[in-house]
């Protein structure tokens, strides 16, 4: 089964895409690296390689979980399927 | 796979072994570099390594030079070494630094002679040296001769899935043969750094790392004049991806797998401790981070990268990985390891190892990299602070 999205750890709540490029409404298999589980989602949005899905509905002020540690905040509201990235969530750093 | 036991490098007389074997024209300063790119292009074999600094340091910042010249010309990958500075005392003390290994060095210093003049005399013992080195021979070393640097560069999201951890698969392999490993980066390890303090093989080498990585972040927030967004993540980076500099953190942070680090040294510091990992206090900017640690000994350099950086090192070869199949497709010939297929989930992660552990181990023996047929000689000398 083809594999459209990787996910580092269970507890992550974003995954990354790793074909060329996701395109909304598409259905999506994702692989759970830790685990070697799997789940599936709907995008919402044209997401490119190596950029990342919302896995849930996040909230500003929630914490993005990647690897199964903290990566930054979300400073706009983000809905499951939607792209993650600079736009929508910020270093916690600096 | 059954991993060889040995390698085809240079012995030299230090007991260390090289996995090249250049004759290097070492300017003292940066007004000596006309000379020595003059030496080298008479002498054909030699290589000169040009650089901007050397003229009124002092303090720390004045170590570290004597520490990477001196540490660059006694890397066991350089069979022989002309040194020329502009004036006596400076030359010497790099001169004596680097035969303390027993190989050929010869200092000559301008002044009272003039570029020309000393272009002719160096050029003379340049010539000797380079007929000298080319009969060495190769001959079978343990692989625990080899001293393995890495630094991944232009990271995007594939590092942190794939190359990475494929560099991690390597040390994981590799560590419990005897080699010597070497990681740095402090600043982008930012956001995994209290995971990367549990790493210290001791407390001693944990608490060290930390007050490392303090004193590094307290010197980025006094410098920065907003945050760090223009440079980190870098604009490369945040189009592969990668949102911030937690998420590049983690990502850099597969490259140990799961190795611990027994010491952290200062930048271009040699390892003393013995075999294993080790961590150096470098600066996150590729060039700079390969010259200080082929300073510090280390003999081969892997290098992952998602977006395609392309550096290269004079004297430590440095092989690129990638896990970015566009990379692979759009700048193929920088890469000497492709494991691509990981996200295709075609490779597994000890594959990917393997076959990194392949390639190094051709590299080793004298395969050139793309780098080194593409021409990528940056060596570049990290200055901590502004001169007298």
């Amino acid at each position: 089964m083809a594999t459209e999205i990787i996910i580092h750890d269970q507890k992550d709540n974003v995954g990354v895409v790793v074909i060329e490029k996701i395109n909304p409404k598409q259905e999506c298999n994702c692989w759970i690296m830790e685990n070697d589980g799997s789940t599936n989602i709907q995008s919402m949005d044209e997401i490119p390689l190596g950029h990342k899905i919302a896995m849930i509905d996040l909230k500003e002020g929630d914490t993005i979980l990647k690897y199964g540690h903290d990566i930054g905040k979300v400073v706009k509201s983000i809905k499951k399927g939607e792209h993650v990235h600079v736009h929508n969530v910020k270093t916690k750093k600096w | 796979m059954e991993i060889p036991k040995s390698f085809l490098g240079y012995k030299r007389e230090n007991g260390r072994a090289g996995t090249r074997n250049h004759v290097i024209i070492l300017p003292v300063d940066d007004i000596s570099n006309a000379c020595a790119e003059a030496v080298s292009n008479n002498i054909k074999g030699t290589i000169a390594l040009p650089h901007s600094y050397g003229r009124l340091q002092f303090g720390a910042d004045l170590e570290l030079h004597f520490r990477t010249m001196i540490g660059t010309g006694s890397n066991p990958n350089v069979a022989a070494v002309i040194v020329i500075g502009i004036e006596p005392k400076w030359t010497k003390k790099i001169v004596d630094g680097i035969a303390k290994t027993g190989k050929p060095v010869e200092g000559f210093h301008i002044e009272r002679t003039g570029d020309i003049g000393t272009v002719m005399k160096a050029s003379k013992k340049a010539q000797e040296f380079v007929m000298w080195a080319s009969e060495k021979q190769r001959e079978e070393c343990p692989i625990s001769d080899l001293w393995i640097s890495v630094k991944c560069g232009e990271s995007d999201t594939t590092s942190g899935l794939a190359s990475n951890p494929t560099v991690g698969n390597l040390m994981d392999k590799l560590e419990p043969l005897g080699v010597h490993l070497c990681f740095g980066e402090t600043s982008e390890l930012t956001g995994a750094e209290n995971v990367c303090a549990t790493r210290g093989a001791t407390k001693e080498a944990s608490d060290k790392f930390m007050k490392t990585w303090n004193a590094y972040n307290d010197f980025i927030l006094k410098e920065a004049t907003d945050d760090l967004s223009e440079s980190q993540p870098t604009a490369g980076n945040i189009a592969g991806g990668l949102t911030t500099i937690e998420e590049k953190a983690f990502g850099n942070f597969q490259k140990i797998g799961n190795c611990k680090f027994v010491d952290v040294l200062e930048p271009a510091e040699e390892p003393k401790k013995g075999k294993g990992l080790y961590f150096m206090d470098t600066s996150s900017a590729a060039a700079e981070c390969v010259t200080l640690q082929a300073a510090a000994g280390f003999n081969i350099h892997l290098f992952p990268t998602g977006q395609g950086n392309i550096v290269g090192n004079p004297i430590e070869p440095v092989v690129k990985l990638t896990a970015n199949p566009l990379t692979v497709k759009g700048m193929g010939e920088h890469i000497d390891c492709d494991v691509s297929k990981i996200l295709s989930r075609e490779m597994n992660l000890s594959e990917a190892g393997d076959r990194l552990i392949e390639t190094t181990l051709r590299v080793a023996n004298g395969r050139l990299t793309c780098a080194e047929a593409l021409g990528h000689k940056e060596f570049v000398m990290t200055k901590l602070y502004r001169s007298a």
